[in-house]
């Protein structure tokens, strides 16, 4: 392969679409004849439902009103996709009369227009028994347990003797942290329209994750997979609140099928607080030892995230922990927390996000007790393998980052005592923290078709929620098969396209790179056999160990003459196009040979005001060593997506929940603060040149998460290093630093 | 707008709101619509919708320069009308709440959150939306520094940040990096694109090809 496309800064290919509303995302398919529904949620945090008045039907418009009295049951047949919790079982919604949680679906209006559904759906009355939710992990009632076995994550941990160490090393720091609850609130809210057609079914609906939807649907209502279509060419930002199939697209099917009419049913900004899951609260602990010189001989993790009753949901807090610093004894475990509120999921940055900052704060604070500067202390304990499996890492440019990093920052200027930089009254601080996430790759499959103009198609069930996967797949197409990027066409975001893993953990350029790369390969074997077969081709009779490709045309190997185009070759065979699907997985042996992860340095410099209490965030800048970049335009954006995803988990981010009756009191977007565009200031972003020539053939890591990774963790140095207050507790806010 | 619409409102109602939420807010803005619509000699007696009053009253628009006539239900936002009424699906609802401002578009000129503007009352409005800038296939300059800048990567807070943008500019808002991100702090960008839109009204506002 010739790079001529990848690693250009290509501007976006659906930017023309993007910036004339010509970009349809789910709720924009407009169908004929179609009616509106509307979720009307509880209003208590659990009991059960005593009755519904059935008088809004009467009110103009309203086609159905859909509840557990008259909702057909549903098959609901087993389905459990990649990213589904293990263990539980989903809502089924409608199916009963009991309420789970705040806001879990009770009834659905359907109507001719969505403003006489709305109208109805305020007007329905309903009636419960309620009982007291227990919501907060820190409730007497809240009892932690394991969580079960499942093969992906290990809840304990250990090597060596960390207890004993810990008691026994010469430095030793102790922290406990409390995470909040956090909401994705992606732009785009959730929405569906579910059209039927006799026994096939056609969702438009936004995922980020179209093959698992389909499945899940079919799973849902007993139908074969092959009649559910879903289709989502644009995903308005998602962050992992898509990566599930949620309630409202049963929903949508079930009101659709109902009133014998397409449906739309769009979630109110409101509900996105509450079905459609949220990055859980942690509650976490971190215990430090270390000798004089900075060496750590104990490190114990311990996390605890809350879960729904009815799921397990775990994710990788406490893995970052295992293998990120070079220690003897260390012990990691993680538990659950089951409550009375919806199932979690997974929010960028899943378990590193929250666990990374437990350890980086803690390792922040050993620093400031053995007089060592931060950076030269994660230098003493880099460790040369990953010493929880003993396998050598792919490539770790950590130290590398840091090295940039610390050079473009200018981290030499700071001055290392608490307090000990201003400007005018306000108190100044800079902070740093490491960032990781691992560079994984599930099967993925795609198509590409070359057709007799000499343009490729290229296919798969992939998503693009803005990092920008039309771009960078086209990219790796036009090198895979030498031709300029105007002359491919990707497509994504359909069910009926070979299937792709979830559009999520910072995999899709590695699964979905690698298969489009795979599928361009299959296409030029077929070609070559097109062409051995043509007795008037200058290939005919030619194996394909005497013939290349070059610049999009086949030729002898080394041979003077400039070959067949794609064109040449497809149009001498009467022009019927040929395509090749191919799925690709990752050789298991790369797993068990490497440990694979992304890694990065975050730099901040925050100021706090005294006599307010305001932090906020100055500068700051990731250096990262993400493996091969393919697009360092689109690179860069996604990078500062995550660092400004980072900014609000540090000093904004909060789902308040009413203990009373389990209620999100914050569930929209003027009180849920997330940064505006006042909030971020200059920002930076470097790259490693990192070559990893075992992670994936096209050699790269990812970037969606490990860039929001870290950066919660240097904000709260930073704001040590301002104030000399540690605060253990996100969102960083006012009363945590009055009186500094 | 919402304290105009409860308190003209609040006169026809026995049992005003105690607190105005937006559906109050909607509800009984909506009756001020019945009261403005109603003969003079009914308006006294005309209470908060019955919804067969308050529907279908005809108000004139002329969106992206075509004009355009409307029957709309007294509770439809400007958004709802673009969005489910016309197929003008450019413009987005990010909160329907007017704390997002992904439903950005002009109106007479002027940036507004669309779904904070009830369509009955502009009738005779001017309405400029995302589909109304480029002229056939040549971007509106803003559009174009949008993609350069990759000042997006969902999309979906884009259309408003543009029409924003385009008034930011108009406004005399956008004479340096600090005034143009005060100004367009109303424009939420969840995938923080701020950097890459912040560029792109500069370029332009610099560059004034507006």
């Amino acid at each position: 392969m010739n790079p001529q496309a990848i690693g250009k800064p290509l501007t976006r290919i659906d930017g023309r679409a993007k910036v004339t509303g010509a970009a349809r995302y789910a709720a924009e398919f407009n169908q004929p004849n179609q009616a509106y529904a509307v979720i009307v949620s509880s209003t208590i945090g659990l009991g059960r439902i005593t009755g519904i008045d059935p008088a809004a039907e009467h009110l103009p418009g309203v086609l159905a009103i859909i509840s557990h009295l008259n909702a057909p049951r549903l098959p609901y047949n087993p389905h459990k996709g990649g990213i589904d919790p293990s263990y539980g079982e989903r809502l089924h919604v409608l199916q009963d009369d009991q309420v789970r949680f705040y806001g879990q679906p009770v009834a659905l209006v359907v109507a001719d227009t969505l403003v006489r559904a709305e109208r109805a759906a305020a007007a329905l009355r309903i009636t419960y028994d309620a009982q007291h939710p227990i919501v907060g992990p820190r409730d007497k009632q809240a009892k932690p347990i394991a969580p079960e076995a499942d093969g992906r994550l290990e809840a304990d941990n250990v090597r060596g003797d960390p207890e004993a160490a810990l008691a026994s090393a010469a430095v030793a720091v102790d922290i406990t942290s409390d995470i909040a609850r956090q909401n994705h609130h992606p732009m785009e809210p959730h929405a569906t329209i579910a059209a039927w057609d006799g026994d096939r079914l056609t969702l438009w609906s936004k995922s980020q994750f179209v093959a698992n939807e389909q499945e899940e649907i079919a799973a849902v209502f007993g139908m074969a997979p092959e009649n559910v279509q879903v289709i989502c060419p644009f995903v308005g930002g998602a962050f992992g609140t898509s990566l599930r199939t949620w309630p409202h697209v049963t929903l949508a099917a079930l009101a659709a099928r109902q009133v014998g009419r397409p449906v739309k049913l769009a979630l109110t900004r409101r509900q996105m607080s509450f079905t459609t899951g949220h990055r859980p609260r942690t509650l976490q602990r971190m215990a430090l030892g270390a000798t004089r010189d900075g060496r750590l001989t104990s490190i114990i993790h311990e996390g605890t995230g809350e879960t729904s009753r009815y799921e397990q949901f775990i994710e990788s807090l406490t893995s970052g922990t295992d293998f990120m610093y070079s220690c003897p004894n260390v012990r990691t475990r993680y538990r659950l927390v089951p409550l009375d509120t919806g199932t979690p999921t997974y929010m960028r940055g899943p378990g590193e996000a929250s666990g990374m900052y437990a350890l980086e704060t803690a390792l922040d604070e050993l620093a400031y007790k053995l007089g060592i500067d931060p950076i030269e202390l994660r230098r003493r304990n880099e460790p040369r393998i990953d010493e929880s499996t003993n396998r050598p890492f792919s490539s770790r440019s950590l130290m590398a980052c840091y090295d940039i990093g610390a050079e473009r920052f200018g981290w030499a200027k700071r001055t290392p005592e608490p307090q000990s930089m201003r400007d005018g009254r306000l108190l100044i601080g800079m902070g740093t923290a490491t960032a990781t996430y691992p560079a994984m790759q599930f099967p993925a499959s795609a198509r590409a078709r070359l057709l007799a103009d000499g343009t490729a198609e290229i296919e798969s069930a992939a998503s693009d929620m803005g990092p920008g996967t039309y771009t960078s797949m086209t990219q790796v197409a036009a090198d895979t098969l030498g031709i300029p990027v105007g002359r491919v066409r990707f497509s994504l975001g359909n069910s009926d396209f070979p299937p792709a893993p979830p559009h999520g953990g910072s995999q899709t350029m590695a699964a979905v790179g690698s298969a489009i790369r795979a599928a361009c390969l299959a296409v030029q074997d077929l070609l070559v056999e097109r062409a051995a077969a043509n007795p008037r081709s200058p290939a005919h009779n030619m194996g394909k160990e005497a013939l290349e490709w070059v610049d999009g045309h086949l030729r002898r190997k080394g041979g003077a003459a400039s070959g067949q185009s794609y064109a040449e070759i497809v149009g001498a065979a009467g022009g019927v196009p040929v395509e090749a699907t191919v799925s690709v997985a990752r050789d298991p042996e790369i797993d068990n040979k490497y440990s694979m992860h992304a890694f990065g340095a975050v730099f901040v410099e925050v100021s706090v005001d005294p006599d307010v209490g305001i932090a906020r965030v100055r500068r700051a800048l990731g250096a990262y060593g993400a493996g091969r970049i393919v697009n360092p335009r689109l690179a860069r954006s996604q990078c500062l997506g995550g660092m400004i995803g980072g900014i609000g988990m540090a000093l904004m981010e909060h789902t308040s929940l009413d203990a009373r009756d389990g209620r999100p009191v914050n569930a929209h977007m003027a009180e849920y603060l997330l940064p505006v565009n006042l909030d971020i200031p200059d920002l930076d972003v470097l790259f490693v040149d990192e070559v990893d020539p075992h992670v994936n053939p096209l050699g790269v890591k990812g970037l969606g998460e490990v860039s929001l990774v870290g950066m919660a963790p240097a904000i709260a140095n930073a704001v040590f290093h301002a104030t000399g207050r540690r605060i253990h507790e996100l969102p960083i806010r006012i009363e945590h630093l009055l009186g500094v | 707008m919402s304290t105009d619409a409860e308190h003209t409102g609040s006169q026809g109602r026995s049992d005003p709101p105690a607190r105005v939420t937006r559906r109050a807010a909607l509800q009984t803005a909506a009756s001020a619509v019945a009261f403005a619509t109603a003969p003079a000699s009914n308006a006294q007696q005309t209470g908060p919708t019955t919804s067969a009053a308050a529907e279908g009253s005809t108000i004139r628009l002329i969106v992206n320069g075509q004009p355009r006539t409307l029957s709309v239900d007294p509770r439809q936002s400007i958004l709802d009308i673009l969005r489910e009424t016309l197929d003008l699906t450019g413009t987005k609802k990010g909160c329907n709440a007017g704390a997002c401002g992904a439903c950005t578009v002009l109106l007479n000129g002027q940036r507004i959150n669309s779904c904070l503007a009830l369509a009955a009352m502009h009738d005779g409005a001017e309405i400029t939306t995302i589909e109304g800038l480029a002229k056939g296939d040549d971007l509106h300059p803003l559009q174009q520094a949008f993609i350069e800048r990759d000042g997006l990567q969902c999309g979906y807070c884009t259309p408003g940040q543009i029409m924003s943008g385009v008034a930011c500019i108009s406004e005399g808002h956008a004479g340096s990096v600090q005034e143009i991100k005060a100004w367009m702090s109303g424009n939420i960008c969840r995938c923080g694109a701020y950097a890459g839109i912040v560029e792109a009204i500069s370029d332009v506002a610099k560059g004034g090809k507006l």
